[in-house]
């Protein structure tokens, strides 16, 4: 069974499509990545699956159970989603211990206190931080109250969308390692939508290459050593993100 | 006492969740009483509470027992403000008539604002047809002005300072739903909102919780910016006998009653006049003071 799979899927806001005929399959304990430049449709195709951009035809199952075009409870155990701007994801008015609690208290589970702890020791977050406001955080650390988030609902499938573009280079490796260690320790599938190839190098099994809200080409992610991509596309993003085709 | 330090409320690390909100009022106290106009107006606001709360200790005279052998007396050492038609002393008038005006502005308070910001943040969350309809209903109520409104609803209702207070709540509502669907609309689209929504959390929970704290500071300033104008309006109510009935020591009756003898007794219209003056630029001066404090654009950087 796969982790995801989308079958033809089109997407559109209003009346513009902007992803047609996406097709592919997330195996489960993969790390997957959507690759492509900006407004190729990456984001939307996450935000879709998430039940965020329901002007959706097609189809798409999560963990074997097809999706709905909205969000719903108990989609919410299996899937969730890390957003690209941590400045943007987490309510401004909120502590880091509303936020992590509210997952707990919309599905009715205990020793809320413990599992929050818990959480904020997994992310790398110390004690002190769980009473403060987001504006009393740093960027990185905010990425990292939003992952706890994520998590909180211990997830199989995480969906991350850009998860360390808006953040400082130092910052990005920290949360990238932070990522890589807890897919490994609680065995997530993850769903990645990035710009950046090494990241994908970094943190990926496999990537779709995304242009004009198409598929172009599915590759292994150790075409990226050796730049063995098929489409023209994908060779023309290899080189423009520094690598060298040595064929 | 750790509670009294103030190294306890302006902790970085806050261990508790009262002591990180203690640290957020006490930000904002502290930012609020370094604003000379709020402080003006928050101890006008605070006599005012107190003469309402301790009237009966601090009236030198009953507010509603004549005295026909000494009306219509200026003022002097034994009736501050004088006396009126009736022998009555305005003082005490004034005195129990805060009582009134600190219950009209309440109620108008509690019944409109969390009116308006319901009704505002379910229009702007779920958008669409909702959205239509309950804005609709809002053109309806703001394209009328808020006086003539009221003064149809308490004709229907009749007269009381009951009808008053529903009156004026029914006019003061469509401008905090407007403000409420205007805040809401920032921010429905912004990923916490989603983020919240993936959660599996209902539409409920995420107004209550998520869209209605984003709109109360901006909706505190409002209200008691419009505070001021509901005094008015009750007083305009009270002065064309709609709003209280006599011999209830509203403000706004009484400045009616002094009408007819202001041209010889200045006292009788004038003396409540100075209070609806006092007590409506005190709340503005407040609501000015906290729009200062609690504005959203300025909450950011503090």
């Amino acid at each position: 069974m796969s982790a995801i799979s989308l079958q033809g899927l089109d997407i559109s806001y209003g009346s513009a499509k902007v992803v047609e005929g996406v097709s592919f399959d997330v195996a489960e304990g993969e790390s997957f990545a959507l690759v492509g430049e900006s407004g190729s449709g990456k984001s939307t195709v996450l935000k879709a699956i998430a039940g965020l951009a329901p002007g959706w035809t097609g189809e798409i199952s999560v963990l074997g159970q097809p999706r709905g075009h909205r969000p719903g409870r108990g989609f919410a155990r299996r899937c969730q989603m890390v957003f690209q701007d941590p400045y943007g994801s987490l309510h401004p008015r909120k502590t880091v211990d509303t936020v992590l609690s509210e997952p707990l208290q919309v599905h009715g589970l205990g020793s809320r206190d413990a599992r929050v702890e818990e959480m904020l020791r997994a992310v790398g977050l110390d004690r002190r931080f769980r009473f403060r406001y987001p504006h009393q955080l740093s960027g990185g650390q905010r990425q990292r109250v939003a992952i706890a988030r994520a998590l909180m609902l211990e997830p199989k499938v995480m969906l991350l969308d850009e998860p360390t573009s808006a953040l400082d280079v130092s910052v990005q490796a920290e949360i990238l390692n932070l990522l890589k260690r807890l897919r490994a320790e609680q065995g997530l599938t993850y769903l990645m939508v990035t710009h950046n190839l090494p990241v994908v190098g970094f943190m990926c099994d496999r990537m779709a290459v995304m242009n004009r809200g198409r598929v172009v080409e599915i590759a292994p992610a150790t075409a990226l050593h050796d730049g063995s991509f098929a489409d023209p596309y994908s060779r023309a993003l290899y080189a423009a993100s520094g690598g060298t085709a040595h064929d | 006492m750790q509670m009294l330090r103030r190294d306890w409320y302006l902790d970085d690390a806050p261990a508790s969740r009262l002591q990180a909100n203690a640290g957020r009022f006490y930000r904002a106290g502290g930012l609020l009483l370094r604003n000379p106009l709020a402080v003006v107006g928050g101890a006008i606001i605070l006599l005012l509470v107190l003469t309402a709360a301790l009237a009966p200790w601090i009236a030198p005279y009953s507010a509603v027992g004549q005295d026909l052998s000494a009306r219509l007396l200026p003022p002097s050492a034994q009736h501050w403000m004088g006396t009126d038609e009736l022998g009555r002393d305005i003082l005490s008038r004034v005195i129990y008539g805060a009582r009134i005006t600190l219950m009209i502005v309440a109620l108008v308070a509690v019944i409109s604002a969390p009116l308006g910001l319901i009704i505002g943040a379910v229009s702007g969350y779920f958008g669409g047809w909702v959205d239509k309809v309950l804005m609709g209903v809002t053109d309806v109520f703001l394209s009328m002005p808020k006086l003539i409104l009221a003064l149809a609803f308490v004709a229907a209702l009749g007269p009381g300072i009951e009808n008053a207070i529903i009156a004026i709540a029914i006019t003061a509502w469509p401008a905090y739903a407007r403000i409420a669907r205007a805040e809401t609309l920032t921010f429905c689209q912004s990923d916490f909102i989603g983020a919240t929504r993936l959660l599996g959390a209902s539409h409920g929970r995420i107004i209550l919780r998520h869209v209605l704290p984003l709109c109360t500071s901006s909706m505190i300033v409002r209200v008691t910016l419009d505070m001021a104008g509901i005094i008015l309006t009750a007083a305009g109510l009270g002065f064309l006998g709609l709003g209280a009935q006599p011999p209830l020591p509203e403000w706004g009756a009484m400045i009616s009653r002094g009408r007819v003898f202001i041209l010889d007794q200045w006292w009788v219209a004038t003396m409540p006049g100075f209070a609806i003056i006092l007590v409506s630029l005190g709340f503005c001066f407040l609501g000015d003071g906290l729009r200062d404090v609690l504005d959203p654009k300025q909450g950011g950087k503090s």
